[in-house]
């Protein structure tokens, strides 16, 4: 694996060896020095055109757990505030002789541009409505641990799915796994022609008991201006994941940040099913596996319980 | 009218040849056959039996190639004034003819808009100093574009305007296109349509169908084009006005005109190589060189129905929407990217690749069909019968390239037929009377 751009770049077992080897530095973190050298040396170059907090900030401490020298641009205040297209961007970054490029970006592709622009090793935090794999691979990552396999469960995504890459991403890896994954959402909100990528599609969340686990999405308020619901009463009434919706075996998901009262009640939010502070801490650990199998692994995946690499510090 | 008579272009001499052994092809002159094509002074002396004399005149060897009526593409974009980094009338007329075509009509969307007749008889000139082939020039509907008030058009056709469009964007508002129409009638011209409605083409890049849920990219529906249709269609009917709509993209497009026509609207239609080529898989790859345009691509059956209209004759002409730009507006995410392709080098080449060759249409139609964008506009259809002026497209069918290869005579490289390997090669073009262009290689051989 050369870039990790889309879930379609990975397998089945790939994406098992980016589990297992998160399992590992999960491992690695419970120890008191939660360093590795494995990147001593080289340079990881976090570039982000849209905010964010959990993704830059998982990503960041993933190259640094890994002794990488971390460069971290943010749009604002940087060069492509005065106008910079991204190519050029990538042109003088690429002075620098990056090992890898973590890249969040406001349209879809723009990390598989940088990919032929650039020697690096590539990794799309985000593109557009896109993509967002890591994303995807985290939400599996946690699942995983909580549930066992995801093969054969079912998985409802509710929500926006329109403007969501995480919808996207976490469609293909679930199915990609295993998983029977519905789509449920008001009808402007679910891409015409979606089916087509192998889900079931609802607009009503009267069947919802079937699903072992929810992943709702968030919506953003400004949907209602534009015409894509009513209201966020009304989207509330209608899709909102709360204490009477969630069973008592089921799990709940979402990719944060949450519109507490609008997708989610609070109730279901620190409910025990709730999977969600779960999913951010998995995101360092499921990081540092990233940028481990595409730095270092060297293409050879490691058996699930093989040891991690050794902690600085401590004798090999 | 005729082409070169109408249109301008560089002065130079009446072309004197004779295309020996030249097999002959124009399906509505009902001329087909092997034989020696003798041009004297720019027109079409003669279609003599192989071998006949000819004194005085360019020996080309034309054996085992094709002579077509040039063809003639009423939509493309030669970026004057304003946007010469992307195309110029000598570049862009250049490829016209090395596509094969002896004439062009270029659209109003520059910078500014082609608006008042000052515009057109500056445009007129620089055809006239700098163009391969004959080209024409549209007037904007609308003044500067902006959908509300009318150029004067009647002045607009007295400066040399072939006709009005607004092209790259649709006319919005049914109020003013009613009142181009009712203008129409005092001053003649077709006006040629953008068809799209915005407001439910939003922000969409690309068709929206399983490939556009798939990217996350903001679809534009069929929908937005075949109302836009129904209703211009509608507004001209009742005028009794005469209009032209560009670029189909859509089945129900393709529908839409059917309906107009068979309802007596006088209505014609075009559609492009890429839209009959390629449909929206093609931009799964995200690369927006090649596959970002407006109208987007679509779906296969869309491509099937464009198809089966070109055949019935629902849409009578080729149009490539030959639309340059530049790399860094185009070295861009797919949804930043600017829309747009070029295609006059590679139209005739592209469809006999991709339609004739594995049998979907007859090489006849495709040549009537890449000849068939004049009539809208007025003008006499270039024609082998003799006495014609000489509009010729001599072509290689055999002859296979990959395009791009030896680079563009576009001052742009956004073909989206780059990197394609394609068989039929025009070979050289003759232009309102004018040998305009000749394959390098080809002189050569013949030079041999």
């Amino acid at each position: 694996m050369k870039h990790l751009l889309a879930i379609e770049d990975l397998d089945r077992a790939g994406i098992e060896a980016i589990l297992d080897r998160a399992e590992s530095f999960a491992e690695v973190g419970r120890r008191d020095i939660k360093k590795v050298p494995t990147l001593r040396g080289r340079t990881v170059v976090s570039l982000f055109y849209e905010s964010s907090t959990r993704t830059s900030a998982s990503f960041e401490l993933a190259a640094k757990r890994l002794s990488a020298d971390l460069v971290s641009i943010k749009a604002a205040g940087s060069s492509v505030d005065k106008g910079e297209s991204l190519k050029d961007t990538c042109a003088t970054l690429s002075a620098y002789d990056p090992a890898a490029i973590v890249i969040r970006h406001p349209y879809a592709g723009a990390a598989q541009l940088v990919a032929g622009w650039s020697e690096a090793a590539v990794v799309n935090a985000g593109d557009g409505k896109h993509e967002h794999p890591s994303q995807a691979l985290l939400d599996l990552f946690a699942l995983r641990r909580r549930l066992g396999p995801v093969e054969g469960r079912r998985i409802w995504i509710v929500g926006d799915v329109l403007h969501s890459r995480v919808a996207r991403s976490n469609l293909s890896a679930f199915r990609a796994m295993g998983a029977e994954v519905t789509l449920c959402g008001p009808p402007a909100l679910i891409p015409r022609g979606i089916e087509q990528l192998g889900c079931a599609v609802t607009h009503s969340l009267d069947g919802i008991g079937e699903a072992d686990v929810i992943y709702a999405l968030r919506l953003q308020r400004e949907r209602m201006t534009e015409s894509f619901v009513p209201s966020i009463r009304e989207y509330a009434a209608h899709f909102q994941i709360d204490s009477r919706r969630l069973g008592r075996n089921q799990l709940l998901m979402h990719p944060g940040p949450v519109n507490r009262g609008v997708e989610l009640s609070g109730e279901a939010i620190d409910s025990p099913q709730s999977l969600i502070g779960e999913q951010v801490a998995s995101g360092l650990v499921v990081r540092m596996a990233i940028l481990y199998e595409l730095l270092a692994a060297g293409g050879e995946r490691p058996a699930p319980a093989e040891q991690a690499p050794t902690p600085i510090g401590q004798p090999a | 009218m005729k082409i070169g008579e109408t249109l301008d272009m560089r002065s130079g001499e009446g072309a004197e040849a004779v295309l020996r052994g030249v097999t002959v092809l124009d399906p509505v002159a009902g001329i087909e056959g092997v034989h020696d094509v003798i041009v004297r002074d720019g027109r079409i002396a003669e279609l003599a039996a192989p071998g006949a004399a000819a004194e005085g005149l360019e020996e080309v060897d034309a054996a085992g190639l094709h002579a077509f009526p040039a063809f003639f593409d009423p939509h493309v974009h030669l970026r004057v004034p304003g946007q010469e980094h992307k195309e110029d009338i000598e570049t862009g007329s250049r490829a016209a003819a090395a596509g094969g075509y002896c004439g062009v009509i270029a659209m109003a969307n520059t910078e500014p808009p082609v608006s008042t007749p000052a515009d057109v008889e500056a445009l007129r000139e620089a055809a006239r100093e700098s163009a391969s082939v004959p080209v024409g020039f549209l007037a904007t509907v609308t003044r500067a574009m902006a959908g509300e008030e009318l150029t004067e058009m009647a002045s607009l056709r007295d400066a040399g305007a072939l006709g009005f469009s607004d092209d790259g964007l649709p006319v919005r508002s049914a109020r003013v296109l009613r009142r181009a129409l009712q203008y129409q009638r005092l001053c003649g011209g077709t006006i040629a349509l953008h068809e799209e409605d915005p407001e439910l083409s939003g922000e969409g890049v690309m068709h929206e169908g399983p490939a556009s849920a798939g990217l996350g990219l903001t679809g534009i529906p069929s929908i937005s084009e075949s109302t836009a249709i129904a209703r211009d269609a509608a507004i001209a009917g009742y005028e009794g006005g005469r209009i032209h709509v560009q670029h189909l993209s859509a089945a129900e497009s393709v529908e839409a005109v059917r309906a107009a026509k068979a309802a007596g609207v006088r209505i014609s239609a075009e559609a492009s190589p890429h839209h009959l080529c390629l449909t929206d898989e093609e931009v799964r790859s995200l690369d927006p060189h090649r596959f970002k345009m407006n109208p987007p691509l679509r779906a296969e059956s869309d491509r099937q129905a464009l198809i089966a209209g070109l055949v019935e004759g629902t849409i009578e002409c080729v149009a490539t929407d030959h639309a340059p730009h530049a790399p860094e507006e185009k070295d861009l995410p797919f949804e930043q990217a600017a829309m747009g392709v070029t295609g006059l080098e590679t139209a005739f080449a592209a469809l006999h690749t991709e339609l004739v060759l594995p049998g979907t249409i007859e090489l006849a139609l495709l040549v009537e069909r890449l000849a068939g964008g004049a009539a809208p506009f007025g003008l006499e259809r270039p024609s082998l019968a003799p006495g014609s002026e000489a509009n010729i497209a001599l072509c290689d069918l055999g002859a296979e390239w990959t395009v791009g290869e030896q680079g563009y005579e576009s001052r742009s490289a956004n073909s989206w037929c780059a990197g394609r390997r394609l068989t039929g090669r025009v070979v050289m073009t003759l232009a309102g009377g004018r040998i305009a262009y000749r394959l390098r290689s080809f002189s050569l051989e013949v030079a041999r």
